[in-house]
């Protein structure tokens, strides 16, 4: 609980105390590029604010995800990425003080309807974090958490396989077939963090979000799972926050850039890296502040 | 001169020094150009060190003088008593001695005391009056002498300085050692008489004898029918209190910890967490009253109700275990829920959201992923609480029996190692008889129980904490 | 880099499909077992709750009527043929005189009718031993009085207080009274010559054992003078301790075997202290027995561990800053600490002493050891005179069989209640007014 409010306090100090913040906050504005998508969004916001307690975090993003899309969200620190991926599958709720408003859809269903279960829809719609975090149980248990918890499998063979299936998919499972038992916290990072990506698509999520998840991993892990977003969507859709513009242009199809929680600019990747509609995302794509 | 006055002389004598110290310093400095750049060290310094020379040595003389006079002047009486007396035994001889000093406080002692007691009363006034005497004049001649010696050596080259911070240094090493005496005196207390209890009886017979009655017969001629000093029925008693207490407290505290680190609103939180502490800060002896006038007649007479009710043959003892296990369960439940508390909220939220983000419920969360992580530092904390709950004394003398019955059942009366101790301590005891030592080896057997099981859950709560900092 | 595949495979939809209806197939379940999950941790914290609520209603319940006393109105003579004084102006004399005779021959007026002598000791047995004293004082501060005629209120014997109290709420208690002491008190109470005041000899008088006439004077006296010791003691010596361990300690075995120490102490039953006490002061260094002295020493080494860890964690709580900024200056180690660390760490030390302080004054069990479970009357004035303390003495009432203590007992709970209150807001208070955040 300290740990997330810590994160929202940083958030909230970084939207307020940037002096250009309160320049950008003032006046309205709009998302260059396509935001939005004709046909195939999978998911699609508008509209959306974000409070921590009476600060801001989020101002106004409208934004689509297509089906079986690699979206980025790129953007300096504190500029609100994390948090707007947090709200699609409202992990945001274990925050006290936060806030969201606007119209969330997936596949035109309102995501924060207050009538709505989270259970089912984070079944839907799964998450991998920036630090992995195994639970501190066997590599086994680690990715059977989810079919467990959601009834999914009934028998102990059918386990097995999804178990087999999933670390296959996460190009984990030749690496750790001969120790499924031995406890998931002994791993590699970048182990650890495609045990967290196998434990996500075992519940098969339709979409799966990724919040930096090559942060804490070296460049030869961190390849890895780029190779493995590569290979996951064409199952999923994904959307994925990073810090890396490298990892950006490699793994998406399309990216967002986000600025002290506005969404300034939606392209197609390669638009956005070699020919920005907007001048400061071409200021942070040359690297001029980020 | 009383001893309080003494400490008022000294304090002054103390003060004097400083004073004087700190002066002569002043005055060197003023006879060169520099003034206190002359000095090696501030003047209040010097003036320290003066007041330590004179404070120190002379406090510690008090202490040991007061700490060794009375065995000193014990031994001087014991040589001037007549040869018959003086060849008694250690328990009669102490008896003696004992009679001695009421008489020499002017107390009556039987009807006719004999001469030579009247005599030693006489002397033992007197022996105590030089004592202090003595006393008074080398504690005062000490302290004015070294802190002359000490006004005298003073010189602006002096370190002044460094003498004053080596001696605060090591007068904060003695303080932090003191925990490290205590450990020692403790040891020393109970191994000692613990050594001679287990010259009368073997220690076989002591940790698995099943009988447990002190009563030993006090006169002579009735040595040969000593009591039975089998520790069984204590070990089992005490386990079983604190079973009971444990079935109350870990469920209701560890519920509690989870409920307010993971579901209350803060809000609520701020509101019961500290009605919960005030459980915690309540003394044992109001429990045990509560105990012994509430809870054990409740449950008796709900027991009887229900008995009956059932048509069982079964009787509930007044001074049930039940009682006092439940009591002490309630005393331990801020204790199970604050150290709870403390290891659930070290789990890493990261670890949490792993599970919410898969789409686990809240409570799924807790049991499958929050709990077998905080798993070490909740047993370590259990441990603790078990360490407590064998070590409670009030409850269980106000609430349990005295009967040493080996039986696990619930509804009967128990005794516990700690009941035995203080119906064994408490009142006037003669250090000799079997029955006042026995206490102390029940005392050490409480202590190394106590001791393993704190020394194993601090270290697994240790360990606990370094995996997540 | 891959373009979004714009063919959906066909076996995708289905397959996620499925599982969200297998999903929410189960959901209800699941949400049963959380609710029952939460209710379950509510449950338990409305048990402690509870427990509290029951602990406090029950005491208050049982210790609230002490705090008056039962008070007879008696007519009374005076004169000095009844008192057996010969010469009114001897103080000698008049502290020496039959004032228990003259309240016997007032009770004897009042019932005429009993005539039996052990009926008439019964009689007699209806004002409290101590009403003797009461009417000695009065005489000796006003020795006008004698030879006078006048109705005196003068304490009831604990039976009748206890039965008076009792009679308002349903079944009065009789406990070992016949018909006639109950006609007698009932007339009494017909004359109106029954009544309820603020016992004040609760609070002014020392232990007896008289329900009507034990107070607590002398057991809060002898608390009082026992936490003087434990404070001089553990606070320096606590805090000296502390400073050496965040300040001076290496990094080594001792250290590290301090600290073992420490810690371990800190969770040995306090009983093992009175153990300690009672073979290394008393029997040992053969100082007295069921003095306040050997109590605050026994105390001090129980409350040590308590000071020294949290004076350890309001050093720590003083940023290196601090410290560096001090020394860059050239200030000495002991100067950094005397200037800077120990006034900024003292909030912290304090609120530590005043919990260590609330936890010595409800110990009960290494006073036992030591002998501080004495029978004393009297109320003592310094640390080496014989006492009890606050708790003791509620262990001591608590084991008398008197009715009228069980109240007694209760109402020296509630005031060692207040006091442990007390101290604890005062932590809290103190926590909250002075220690700064950094």
């Amino acid at each position: 609980m300290t740990e997330l409010n810590a994160v929202a306090q940083a958030t909230i100090a970084q939207a307020v105390e940037t002096p250009a913040a309160a320049a950008a906050s003032s006046a309205s504005y709009e998302t260059v590029g396509q935001p939005f998508l004709d046909s195939g969004a999978k998911m699609s916001m508008r509209d959306v604010d974000v409070f921590y307690g009476d600060k801001q975090a989020i101002f106004n993003v409208g934004l689509d995800i297509g089906q079986n899309e690699v979206l980025a969200m790129i953007g300096p620190s504190g500029c609100g990425k994390s948090t707007f991926l947090r709200c699609l599958n409202r992990m945001n709720d274990t925050i006290d003080i936060c806030r969201v408003t606007g119209q969330l859809q997936l596949e035109g269903q309102n995501i924060y309807d207050p009538k709505l279960d989270v259970v089912p829809l984070r079944a839907r719609v799964g998450m991998v974090f920036q630090k992995p975090n195994p639970f501190p149980k066997s590599i086994y248990d680690n990715v059977a958490y989810g079919p467990r918890i959601h009834g999914l499998v009934s028998r102990r063979a059918e386990l097995d396989e999804v178990v087999e299936t999933s670390l296959r998919k996460a190009s984990l499972w030749e690496e750790v077939k001969d120790r499924l038992h031995a406890p998931g916290t002994g791993l590699s990072g970048g182990q650890q963090q495609r045990l967290c990506i196998a434990r996500t698509i075992a519940v098969s999520p339709e979409v799966i979000l990724m919040d930096e998840p090559c942060s804490a991993l070296d460049p030869i892990a961190t390849a890895k799972i780029e190779e493995l977003i590569a290979e996951l969507s064409e199952n999923f859709t994904i959307a994925i926050v990073t810090h890396s513009m490298q990892q950006a242009a490699r793994v998406s199809h399309r990216t967002a850039y986000f600025h002290l929680g506005k969404l300034i600019e939606v392209n197609d990747t390669e638009k956005v890296f070699t020919n920005p509609d907007h001048e400061l995302t071409e200021a942070y794509i040359t690297g001029r502040f980020g | 001169m009383s001893t309080s006055s003494l400490f008022v002389t000294l304090a002054v004598l103390i003060a004097v020094a400083y004073v004087l110290g700190r002066g002569r310093s002043m005055a060197l400095a003023d006879h060169s150009q520099r003034g206190f750049r002359n000095l090696n060290s501030l003047p209040f310094y010097y003036g320290m060190l003066t007041a330590l020379w004179c404070g120190i040595p002379s406090l510690l003389l008090v202490a040991l003088w007061l700490m060794l006079d009375g065995n000193a002047i014990d031994q001087l009486l014991i040589a001037q008593l007549p040869g018959e007396v003086a060849a008694l035994s250690h328990a009669e001889l102490g008896l003696v001695l004992n009679n001695i000093k009421n008489l020499a406080l002017g107390n009556m002692v039987g009807a006719n005391p004999e001469p030579y007691m009247v005599e030693a009363a006489s002397t033992l006034t007197a022996l105590q009056r030089s004592s202090q005497m003595a006393m008074t004049v080398a504690a005062i001649s000490v302290a004015m002498v070294l802190s002359i010696i000490a006004w005298l050596r003073i010189n602006p080259q002096q370190k002044a300085r460094l003498q004053v911070e080596t001696a605060f240094k090591v007068i904060l090493l003695a303080c932090a050692s003191l925990a490290i005496l205590t450990t020692i005196g403790i040891v020393f207390s109970v191994i000692f008489e613990s050594l001679q209890f287990f010259k009368t009886v073997p220690v076989s017979d002591f940790l698995f004898g099943l009988q447990w009655s002190p009563q030993m017969a006090i006169r002579a001629d009735q040595v040969g029918s000593s009591g039975a000093f089998g520790v069984i029925p204590l070990f089992v008693g005490t386990l079983l209190i604190s079973l009971i207490a444990m079935i109350v407290a870990v469920p209701a505290g560890l519920m509690s910890a989870i409920y307010l680190s993971e579901y209350a609103s803060s809000r609520v939180r701020s509101m019961v967490k500290p009605a919960l502490e005030v459980l915690a800060g309540i003394p044992t002896v109001v429990y045990g009253f509560f105990a012994a006038l509430t809870v054990a007649p409740f449950v008796r007479d709900s027991g009887v109700w229900a008995f009956e009710f059932l048509g069982l043959p079964m009787q509930i003892s007044s001074e049930s275990a039940l009682a006092a296990g439940l009591v002490m369960g309630i005393m331990i439940i801020p204790f199970v829920s604050s150290l709870s508390d403390d290891v659930i909220t070290a789990v890493p939220q990261s670890m949490r959201d792993g599970s919410l983000g898969l789409g686990a419920t809240k409570s799924e969360t807790i049991k499958q992923v929050v709990i077998p992580a905080a798993l070490p530092g909740i047993v370590g904390g259990i441990l603790l609480a078990v360490s407590r709950a064998i070590g409670e004394t009030m409850i269980v003398v106000m609430a349990a029996g005295l009967a040493a019955n080996l039986t696990a059942n619930p509804l009967d009366t128990v005794t516990t190692v700690t009941v035995q101790i203080v119906t064994l301590l408490v009142g006037d005891q003669e250090f000799d008889s079997p029955k006042t030592l026995s206490a102390f080896a029940l005392g050490l057997v409480l202590f190394v129980v106590t001791l393993a099981l704190n020394y194993v859950a601090l270290h697994v709560v240790r360990k606990y904490r370094e995996q997540y900092e | 880099m891959n373009k979004p595949s714009s063919h959906d495979t066909g076996a995708n939809v289905e397959n996620t499909m499925s599982t969200i209806d297998k999903v929410n197939r189960n959901l209800a379940k699941r949400y049963r077992k959380e609710k029952t999950f939460r209710a379950m941790g509510i449950a338990s914290i409305a048990f402690g709750l509870l427990c509290l609520v029951v602990l406090f209603t029950d005491i208050i319940g049982k210790g609230h009527s002490a705090f008056l006393q039962t008070y007879i109105k008696l007519h009374v003579d005076l004169s000095t043929e009844m008192l057996y004084i010969d010469d009114p102006s001897d103080p000698h004399q008049i502290a020496a005189a039959d004032y228990q005779g003259a309240l016997k021959e007032a009770l004897k007026e009042r019932f005429p009718e009993v005539t039996d002598r052990r009926q008439k000791r019964n009689l007699y047995g209806i004002v409290s031993n101590g009403a003797g004293f009461q009417l000695r004082q009065m005489v000796e501060e006003n020795p006008a009085l004698l030879n006078t005629q006048l109705d005196v209120w003068v304490a009831a014997d604990d039976d009748y207080d206890t039965y008076y109290k009792s009679r308002g709420e349903g079944e009065a208690y009789t406990g070992r009274f016949n018909e006639e002491q109950i006609s007698w008190i009932e007339a009494l109470i017909a004359d109106g010559a029954v009544k309820k005041r603020f016992n004040t000899t609760f609070f002014t008088a020392g232990d007896s054992r008289e329900p009507e006439q034990a107070g607590i004077r002398g057991a809060m006296m002898g608390s009082l003078f026992t936490l003087l010791v434990t404070l001089a003691l553990s606070f320096p010596i606590g805090v000296a301790a502390a400073v050496y361990l965040e300040e001076y300690a290496p990094k080594n075995r001792f250290t590290d075997f301090i600290e073992v120490n420490i810690n371990n102490l800190a969770a040995v039953p306090s009983i093992i202290f009175g153990l300690l006490g009672l073979a290394i002061f008393i029997n040992f260094m053969e100082m007295p027995r069921s003095v306040p002295l050997v109590g605050g020493f026994v105390l001090t080494l129980m409350t040590l561990p308590t000071i020294i860890i949290s004076s350890r964690a309001a050093i720590q709580a003083v940023p290196p800053s601090i410290r560096e900024a001090a020394m860059g200056i050239g200030a000495s180690k002991m100067q950094v600490i005397l200037h800077h660390v120990l006034p900024l760490a003292l909030p912290g030390m304090l609120t530590g002493t005043i919990i260590g302080m609330a936890q010595a004054l409800g110990e009960t069990a290494p006073l036992l050891m030591i002998g501080m479970v004495a029978f004393i009357v009297d109320i003592p004035g310094g640390i080496t005179d014989p006492a009890t303390a606050l708790p003791v003495q509620i262990f001591l009432w608590a084991d008398s069989p008197e009715r009228a203590f069980v109240e007694r007992t209760s109402a020296a709970i509630m005031v060692l209640l207040g006091f442990l209150i007390l101290m604890n807001t005062l932590a809290v208070w103190l926590r909250k007014r002075l220690e700064r955040r950094w």
